[in-house]
């Protein structure tokens, strides 16, 4: 199987098949544990109101159906053996690096998350037509690239896999982050990634970058009912009344990551990533915060995925296991950064600190500083608040 | 959305029997299903109610009542947790389950944050204070 419109047929044809044999007989023994998986009952509710399946039923007819017995059984067969083998094709296919992210992720969306192009268009803010015509293209790319319909091997799967990965967190990241799109798709576009994610666990056990992801996921989903406040305002994660959180994505994480670190070897950005996560899930309050060990994770993650916002994550870490001397230290070395020259976090970092340290002239220019870059208002407002604070020469908290 | 599948208990549940090994083989492929599809959060198997007990309340008064239970018909012997996206999809994952013999297993949708009003959203946050 070459061709991805080829596949994508394949599953709705057997989708439909499917759907007018059950009635008749019951859900077949083994129907193929992917027709589920790919949480196609959005796309079943669908078909069964839509014109499609009205077609396809007058197009099979009644004469049709012994030989539709026996497709269906072949198809079963077939679907068994190869399923996971194939929905990982799929996965690797629709996350091709010969597309742009945007395709991959209309593409995952539509072919593995089983929503419709109307639905993506709503959770990322885009016309219909320009997500429909995304796929389309994508689809071209494709087989104009002749993408061969395959699990890479060797080299390459380790760079397709991390592409895989991407597409799913950046999924995630759009239901969780909220940068855009109606509300209500927000949390489904979490539960899609969560759920792609942890299929993808169980095709490719033994890549603990896979379980990596799936543990990051898990943890960030677990906090979802505590970040936000009841007038929809962000809460941060030393506010948030931690019973909110949801004990059962916890322990899904806590174990996810468990099995990225048995397989072996120098833990990968995604795993040390929800390692950090997981410090924050295991601290009841947050004075039980493990920072010690937060702050060896962030050095870590710095030596095989350095960035500034990860050294300023760092200084933050060490500051609160070593003391503020500590990290005060770190964060004087990012200043001179460009990246991090607008983001007003360095100065409310650098203010806080110095605070802590007493130097309350310098840290309220740090958060006058800080106080002019943000964009939020109700974030200026407090920065504010501590510059004046330390003018009062109150330390602020 | 999820979903507690719950499942009843009986005699055999009761008197700590596990099902037998074709079944519990059986148990485990299905669990594996749910899970290669990404749709079981949890499974749990609970043990006879004689290990367990009830408490009950009366005004002040709490008394405790040690098992086993009686009321045979509302035992519950185990369950399922289930992240899917509908109720129907809930139902067609649990007619797959290999159960037989008029066995009923019951499926509740769970409440989320979410389906709760603001108020009582702040009433908790109040009582957190």
């Amino acid at each position: 199987m070459r061709d991805v419109g080829l596949a994508e047929e394949l599953a709705q044809d057997a989708l439909v098949a499917a759907l007018e044999r059950w009635p008749e007989t019951g859900i077949p023994d083994k129907p193929g544990a992917w027709l589920m998986a790919t949480a196609k009952h959005r796309a079943i509710d669908l078909l069964r109101r839509s014109k499609r399946l009205e077609r396809k039923h007058e197009q099979l007819g009644r004469e049709l159906e012994t030989q539709q017995e026996i497709a269906m059984s072949d198809l079963d067969g077939a679907l068994d053996d190869d399923i996971g083998d194939d929905l990982l094709r799929l996965m690797f296919i629709a996350c091709h690096p010969v597309l742009s992210t945007e395709a991959r992720v209309a593409l995952t969306l539509r072919l593995l998350g089983g929503l419709t192009t109307d639905e993506i268009a709503r959770a990322f803010l885009v016309g219909e037509a320009t997500v429909a015509q995304r796929i389309v293209r994508a689809k071209r790319t494709l087989s104009e690239a002749r993408v061969p319909f395959e699990v890479p091997r060797g080299d390459e799967l380790a760079a397709r896999l991390s592409s895989v990965l991407e597409v799913i967190y950046l999924i995630f990241n759009e239901g969780y982050a909220a940068t855009a799109g109606d509300d209500w798709m927000r949390p489904a576009l979490c539960e899609d990634a969560l759920r792609l994610g942890r299929i993808l666990a169980e095709l490719a056990p033994q890549e603990p970058e896979v379980h990596g992801l799936v543990a990051l996921m898990e943890i960030q989903a677990s906090r979802s009912g505590a970040r936000t406040g009841p007038a929809g305002e962000p809460v941060l994660l030393f506010d948030q009344d931690r019973a909110r959180w949801d004990r059962i994505l916890i322990r899904r994480g806590l174990a996810a990551l468990g099995r990225a670190e048995q397989l072996g070897g120098a833990l990968g950005p995604y795993a040390l990533q929800a390692a950090i996560a997981a410090c924050h899930a295991r601290a009841r309050t947050p004075d039980e915060t493990d920072w010690a060990r937060i702050a060896a994770l962030y050095d870590a993650l710095a030596q095989i995925a350095p960035s500034p916002v990860v050294g300023l994550n760092r200084a933050v870490a060490v500051s609160m296991a070593f003391g503020p001397a500590a990290g005060l230290e770190l964060v004087d070395a990012l200043t001179s950064e460009p990246s991090l020259r607008a983001y007003h976090l360095l100065p409310t970092v650098r203010g806080d600190l110095l605070a802590k340290l007493g130097r309350l002239g310098e840290a309220r220019a740090e958060f006058e500083r800080a106080a002019s870059l943000t964009r939020n208002a109700r974030e200026r407002e407090l920065l504010l608040e501590r510059a004046a604070a330390c003018v009062r020469g109150a330390v602020p908290d | 959305m999820r979903f507690m599948v719950i499942v009843p208990g009986d005699k055999n549940s009761e008197a700590g029997l596990l099902p037998p090994k074709e079944l519990f083989a059986e148990m485990g492929r299905y669990n594996e299903e749910l899970r290669k599809a990404g749709v079981l959060l949890e499974a749990d198997g609970l043990q006879p109610t004689s290990k367990g007990a009830k408490v009950k309340f009366d005004g002040a008064k709490r008394t405790v009542i040690d098992g086993p239970f009686t009321e045979a018909k509302e035992l519950i012997a185990g369950f399922w947790i289930f992240e899917v996206k509908s109720k129907q999809e809930a139902i067609e994952w649990v007619k797959r389950a290999p159960f037989d013999g008029g066995v009923e297993i019951e499926i509740r949708q769970i409440f989320e944050l979410s389906d709760f009003p603001p108020e009582i959203q702040g009433a908790r946050e109040e009582a957190r204070r």
